[in-house]
């Protein structure tokens, strides 16, 4: 039998979100622990990124875990010619388990199902990265003390916005509301209103930023509207200044609302919104490294006390 | 009076009726007839009370194993299959798609690891009405006219 691994969000039901952020919220309490002394963890990025790495080696490190791996697929023998399978089962020799960030969609996937040690996906191109979501979750449940009946107003590219789509699948299990804010060209894909239906899960969208989705929300989810997604250079520069957040659009917005974002941001939110407490984007970064201590430590079946 | 046949009649094997005029070729590399050393007449273009015109395949001393014609599904659902003995048919059956599709759909996207490794494709049949399947990998989903065969 395969060993257990997280490549896609919907690997995990109700019950399993609920233990990783407990567990998160234990790692937030006392993120130095030596749960991983005498384990090694390897981090495969076939692809480069930074941020997302920093934060699994530092989530194995304050463990007291060991590492080894590559930031850069340049540095591996894939730039010789080797296949995917032949990597994993030979990192899988040394090592206890396999964080791996790749291009190519359904990597993770099917790197899971080859790897004799359990596998997570640090994002699969532009498919899956489910550690994403569940500091999302983490930080929506901290912030709200629930993760149940909330409003969500989701901005921005909703069409391509990765994080965005794992978000919903994510919340499905929790009688969310969504508002989704989007122009015409980066709307909320037909298949993920289908999603929303079949599980009698409310949605309203809108074209403009409006006073209304704002107010009415308990999350407000910031992505980036980016200029390569669009065909149409004059639609991008029509809608570019429309879906930027302003700390004065807070100004009637409910007393729990905090704002998000995957980062890194562009323009997207104004820097006047950053000293308002309603913000709160750097403590959700931060989270990542937390829900990440509580994944890994899940998957390698160690308790969290 | 006896209909005339337009194609040879079968002593045993498995004939193959009423396929969509286009989709005759897809039939034969789905189930590989073009590896086989079988008697196999083929006929297209032929006249059909139901479909106007419609082809035919008839392959001796061969019977195929389910999940080889369920293959049949993706391009032809609605295909019958005579199980033919002693220039009798003694069984008629007709395709349908199984829960999974392993390795003869080709992912539609380039980015896909199927694509850029040498492994099995896997698709999930997400909807056998409408024949949409989704892959197992990349996750994709794919309507019945964009199936590529691999």
């Amino acid at each position: 039998m395969q060993p257990k691994s997280l490549v896609n969000i919907t690997d995990y039901g109700r019950d399993d979100i609920l233990r990783i952020l407990q567990s998160a919220a234990k790692f937030k309490q006392s993120p130095n622990r030596d749960l991983l002394q005498g384990r090694v963890c390897a981090t495969l990025f076939f692809e480069p990124s930074t941020r997302t790495r920093l934060s699994f080696e530092t989530a194995v490190n304050r463990l007291r875990g060991r590492i080894i791996g590559f930031s850069d697929a340049a540095t591996s023998s894939s730039t010789k010619g080797e296949s995917l399978k032949d990597t994993i089962m030979m990192v899988s020799n040394y090592a206890d388990l396999i964080i791996m960030r790749h291009h190519l969609e359904g990597s993770a996937r099917y790197a899971s199902e080859v790897s004799p040690v359990p596998v997570i996906n640090a994002g699969d191109g532009s498919n899956q990265h489910p550690t994403q979501t569940l500091l999302d979750l983490f930080t929506i449940y901290e912030t709200q003390g629930t993760l149940e009946n909330l409003t969500i107003t989701i901005v921005g590219d909703l069409k391509y916005g990765r994080a965005v789509h794992s978000l919903i699948q994510g919340l499905s299990h929790f009688h969310p509301t969504f508002n989704f804010v989007a122009p015409d060209e980066l709307g909320i894909p037909e298949k993920y209103k289908l999603y929303c239906d079949r599980r009698g899960i409310k949605y309203n969208e809108y074209a403009e930023f409006s006073p209304e989705s704002i107010n009415s929300a308990d999350i407000l989810y910031m992505t980036r509207v980016q200029k390569e997604r669009f065909t149409d250079l004059m639609e991008y520069e029509k809608v570019k200044n429309v879906y930027i957040l302003y700390n004065d659009m807070l100004s009637e917005s409910k007393p729990n609302l905090k704002v998000l974002h995957p980062l890194p941001r562009v323009n997207e939110i104004n820097q006047d919104v950053d000293e308002n407490p309603k913000a709160y984007y750097f403590q959700q970064a931060k989270n990542g490294m937390f829900v990440r201590q509580a994944v890994i430590c899940d998957l390698l079946g160690i308790g969290v006390e | 009076m006896t209909k005339e046949l337009q194609v040879a009649a079968l002593e045993n094997g498995t004939a193959i009726d009423h396929i969509p005029t286009e989709e005759v070729f897809k039939v034969v590399t789905l189930l590989g007839l073009q590896r086989l050393n079988n008697r196999i007449t083929i006929g297209n273009n032929l006249k059909s009370k139901k479909m106007g015109a419609k082809g035919i395949i008839k392959v001796s001393d061969k019977f195929f194993a389910e999940d080889e014609i369920n293959r049949i599904a993706l391009v032809a659902p609605k295909v019958n299959l005579n199980i033919i003995k002693n220039f009798e048919v003694v069984e008629k059956k007709n395709v349908a798609l199984p829960d999974e599709i392993i390795e003869i759909v080709k992912c539609n996207n380039p980015k896909c690891i199927t694509n850029n490794e040498p492994m099995k494709t896997r698709f999930h049949v997400i909807d056998k009405e409408k024949v949409e399947l989704q892959c197992h990998y990349c996750e994709l989903k794919i309507r019945k006219e964009e199936i590529v065969l691999k």
